[in-house]
């Protein structure tokens, strides 16, 4: 008879045929992605969670018997009332008699559900955008990490035994178990010294030997420090920061902006996101949107809720200024905005829209992107008001990239820029 | 749980202090039961070998369908990624015992469970389950224990050679045709004696060489004398010549497929041999599981009697032995059939009081060994030459199905249920055949052949289905299913679903290759 510790075994043994389902289902999985990027917030791309995919192309067909044609004998247990020739009224769905329709694998639905990791989320969501590789992996990995305190464990690198922890449970657990004290069985010795050898005290001294038996036994079962006490500190790496960043959201969301444009600018905000996210220790969101008025609301109210009126383009680049100067001052903030619309503007606000940018705005800001969304059949068109104006600033050399966006594919080469203009720097890890 | 943690010298850090067990007191519980196993109820098992692992092990094992060893394919991946999904939810418990039929005998103990639960499943693994793969007679004639790891070693081997060679898709559509098969996979009467899978890999040398040399009918291409007068095989000689008609259809194509490449043919193989593997695990369900729940219960039951298990470590045995053998009445929500378990462990337990303590009613049903007194001869002996259709129907009790309240009920999927007999003195008889057939695994999978081959014509197979109770196939699958074996078999292939009674035929299939696997 051998015992085997098998538990040291590498891990992940069936990494490998995980691997290859997730090939195999691939368009189903990025489809779920896609669809669960769309409902989740921007700021929460933390992915994986369960799923949700259609089971064609990963089924496994096998022949078996239908339950639901022909003639079937079912024995049951746990008869209460029924005689021989009963009738029993055929039940509505699965229960008694005939049992749920299963399929070859035992599940009798149409959806398959299991977990992604959230690299796995992340490698879907990258690819839906169509990322070059090597900026997949620059996103996906965090330039440095520092250990940060994070409670503790009981398990862990003797250096960090953490003392005071483990003599607290040290001293409940004795304190639980009656574990004499020194002093306790000290006291008991003397008196039992000072007692006169005489036969008056022996009953008291036969009884104070018994006591003082016990608590040395008892002493010696319960141990001063048991390895259930230990307690070390526990440490989880954490991103390295650069430093902190905000990042403007700012969006046309007059009538002329269809869902399709809104989903193409939320996209593009996640991909902003997640590339500061992975660059920064705290990154903030400000969601402006605009009419011909502009307004600082939550993500819910930027991405749903419909307004109506003209647009105003400058209206917007006010707010974002006056947030700016109220709330993240240029020497602790690094700056980032995107602004998504279709191009519509009052054609008198250009010059003033554009004098904003130019003299207050771009001055603060690391990046400016302006995305001009359109719907998926347009063709290539000159351009839009706004985007003829930015376009001068782009040629002054300001750092403002743009893009016309009609497919969920384009949005990535706007980032294109902002990686050739300014390579992370990488730190040397302390 | 048990409250105190014992820790024994040099092996704090072996086994972490999380765990109530350690090495050593497995191994002098291990003693303990093997003593009450071998000693006392004279089991017979073949020798251990018991691994300990983690949760994320289990379901390795969990996944590649209770193999330690196993090729890597996508479904295997599927199926962790529900089970995980299903277990990290909480929504299922990982069972706690897998055992691999082998020799040596493999079984799992999770490193999670308190010391209670490892005795528990050493005992009802490593003796009950042993006891049984070692001397039930449709796993002698079946399987091989002895060769089975050393096989699944060089399968594994031999399809990451093949992948590595023809390329990861090749390989998989292979196995995905030959998977879809598996079920028709197996040869459910005995031909000739198996050879053990112990030399199967100097076997396949000598197959292709075999292959080179022999000559398949199906390529005739030489004109006949006279052939003018096209010559028509008969019935007959087609017959004589493929061996048919062929249940085991994985078999027939690897034979007898006449596109298939040496390779694939030996997947095709692969798949077969782990198929008829399991094949007698499929007809056993109730009594295996019986065997060891039963082995686990006397004997932790004998290791409590003699104060080697404590009153609380038998309080918490019990209310997880409970769990295991309880059947939720048809009307209760929990219900989903009956419980291989409660069935198998209501019967041994049955058989040992029919043994010892036999009421009128049981001498006039069980003349054979009512009041023998000895209950474990008369298990081994059933447990050893029965299979659960034929277990149940010789030693289902009358007083068993009255304590189940089992009753029988008719469905013909349109009408009423109708109750055709219930637990009286009229109906034992049909409640027990009918739950014999209900085990039966010949009647819970579809009988399908291959019975012809147009040689021709067009090489269209041909297969049936021989139709019982008027129960079709389920539709949704035949198709796919079709055309993998089209694919495999590279011409069109037919499958008829024949009434069994009137001959009649009731339905007709046919589907044509995809060219999947035509490279």
């Amino acid at each position: 008879m051998d015992i085997i510790d098998r538990r040291l075994n590498p891990r992940g043994k069936s990494l490998a045929n995980r691997q290859r389902f997730i090939r195999r289902a691939r368009q189903q999985i990025a489809d779920a992605v896609r669809e669960a990027t769309g409902k989740s917030s921007v700021a929460d791309l933390n992915g994986g969670g369960k799923i949700k995919i259609r089971r064609d192309g990963i089924d496994e067909p096998q022949l078996y018997h239908s339950g639901k044609s022909g003639e079937h004998t079912h024995v049951v247990p746990g008869n209460h009332e029924y005689v021989e020739g009963d009738r029993i009224p055929r039940p509505q769905g699965g229960q008694g008699g005939r049992g749920r329709e299963a399929s070859a694998d035992g599940e009798g639905e149409d959806a398959f559900q299991f977990v992604l990791t959230q690299d796995e989320f992340l490698d879907l969501f990258l690819e839906d955008l169509e990322l070059p590789d090597l900026l997949r992996k620059q996103l996906k990995k965090a330039e440095s990490f520092l250990p940060r305190r994070a409670g503790y464990s009981v398990s862990g690198a003797a250096t960090n035994l953490n003392l005071v922890r483990t003599m607290r449970n040290s001293l409940s657990r004795r304190i639980a178990l009656k574990r004499p004290r020194p002093a306790e069985i000290a006291a008991l010795e003397t008196e039992l010294d000072l007692l006169a050898d005489s036969d008056e005290t022996l009953d008291r001294r036969r009884e104070l030997e018994l006591e003082l038996d016990q608590q040395r036994r008892r002493a010696k079962r319960v141990p001063f420090i048991d390895p259930v006490d230990v307690r070390y500190n526990r440490f989880e790496m954490v991103p390295q920061p650069v430093a902190s960043a905000v990042m403007f959201c700012l969006m046309d969301v007059s009538g002329s902006m269809t869902e399709h444009m809104k989903d193409l600018a939320k996209r593009f905000y996640k991909l902003l996101y997640l590339f500061l996210s992975r660059r920064y220790r705290n990154v903030e969101i400000v969601f402006i949107r605009h009419t011909h008025v502009a307004r600082e609301v939550d993500e819910e109210t930027f991405f749903n809720s419909r307004e109506t009126g003209g647009t105003v383009v400058s209206t917007v680049l006010e707010e974002m200024l006056r947030v700016l100067q109220e709330r993240y001052p240029r020497d602790q903030w690094n700056i980032y905005a995107a602004q998504a619309s279709d191009g519509d503007n009052l054609s008198s606000d250009n010059a003033k829209s554009a004098a904003l940018l130019e003299k207050r705005i771009l001055p603060l800001c690391q990046y400016f992107a302006y995305l001009e969304v359109g719907d998926e059949e347009d063709g290539f068109n000159l351009g839009s008001e706004v985007w003829r104006t930015y376009e001068r600033l782009d040629r002054a050399g300001h750092p403002i990239a743009m893009r016309k966006v009609n497919k969920r594919n384009q949005i990535f080469p706007v980032f294109r820029e902002l990686f050739a203009r300014d390579q992370p720097v990488r730190k040397a890890a302390s | 749980m048990s409250s105190e943690s014992v820790l024994l010298e040099g092996e704090k850090s072996e086994s972490r202090t999380r765990f109530d067990w350690d090495f050593d007191s497995l191994r002098h519980t291990y003693g303990q039961i093997s003593e009450i196993a071998l000693g006392e109820f004279k089991l017979d098992v073949y020798p251990n070998q018991i691994e300990v692992i983690t949760a994320e092990q289990m379901l390795d094992v969990y996944s590649s369908i209770g193999m330690p060893l196993m090729y890597l394919h996508w479904s295997f991946g599927k199926h962790f990624a529900r089970d995980e999904t299903l277990y990290r939810r909480g929504l299922r418990n990982l069972a706690y015992e897998i055992v691999i039929n082998a020799n040596p005998c493999i079984s799992y103990l999770m490193e999670e469970n308190s010391m209670t639960m490892q005795s528990l499943v050493i005992a009802h693994a490593a003796f009950g389950h042993n006891h049984f793969f070692k001397n039930n007679h449709l796993f002698q004639q079946w399987t091989d224990a002895e060769g089975i790891l050393d096989y699944m070693e060089f399968a594994k081997g031999y399809i990451s050679r093949c992948e590595a060679r023809y390329g990861e898709v090749a390989v998989e559509r292979v196995l995905d045709a030959a998977h879809a098969l598996m079920t028709q996979g197996v040869h459910r009467y005995p031909r000739r004696k198996i050879g053990g899978l112990g030399d199967e890999e100097k076997r396949v040398q000598d197959r292709l060489a075999e292959l080179e040399r022999s000559y398949n009918d199906l390529w005739r291409t030489v004109p006949q004398n006279g052939a003018r007068d096209k010559r028509r095989t008969t019935e007959a000689e087609r017959r004589e010549l493929l061996g048919l008609p062929e249940e085991n259809v994985l078999y027939f194509l690897e034979k007898k497929a006449p596109l298939l490449k040496p390779w694939q043919r030996e997947i095709l193989r692969i798949v077969r041999h782990i198929a008829q593997y399991f094949y007698p695990q499929k007809q056993t369900k109730v009594m295996n599981e019986g065997c060891a729940t039963m082995v686990h219960y006397e004997t932790m039951t004998r290791l409590h009697e003699k104060g080697q298990l404590g009153d609380g470590a038998m309080v918490e045995f019990l209310s997880s032995h409970t769990n295991v053998v309880l059947q939720p009445d048809f009307d209760d929500r929990r219900y989903s059939g009956i419980n291989p378990y409660a069935l198998g462990f209501g019967m041994m337990q049955d058989i040992k009081r029919i043994c010892l303590t036999p009421t009128d009613e049981d001498r006039t049903w069980f003349p054979q060994f009512a009041g023998n007194g000895d209950p474990w001869e008369t298990l081994k002996e059933g447990w050893a030459n029965y299979r659960d259709e034929s277990f149940i129907r010789q030693y289902l009790s009358p007083a068993l199905i009255r304590k189940m309240k089992l009753f029988a009920v008719v469905d013909d999927g349109v009408s009423d249920l109708v109750v055709k007999a219930i637990h009286n003195e009229r109906g034992y008889q049909t409640v027990r055949s009918a739950l014999a057939r209900q085990f039966d695994t010949a009647q819970k999978e579809p009988e399908i052949e291959i019975v012809d081959v147009d040689l021709d014509g067009d090489r269209r197979l041909m297969l049936q289905h021989r139709v019982y109770d008027n129960v079709l196939l389920a539709e949704d699958d035949i198709q796919p299913v079709l055309r993998h074996l089209a694919d495999l078999w590279g011409y069109e292939v037919s499958l008829s679903e024949i009434s069994s009674s009137s001959d009649a035929v009731l339905k007709q299939h046919t589907a044509a290759p995809t060219g999947a696997l035509a490279t």
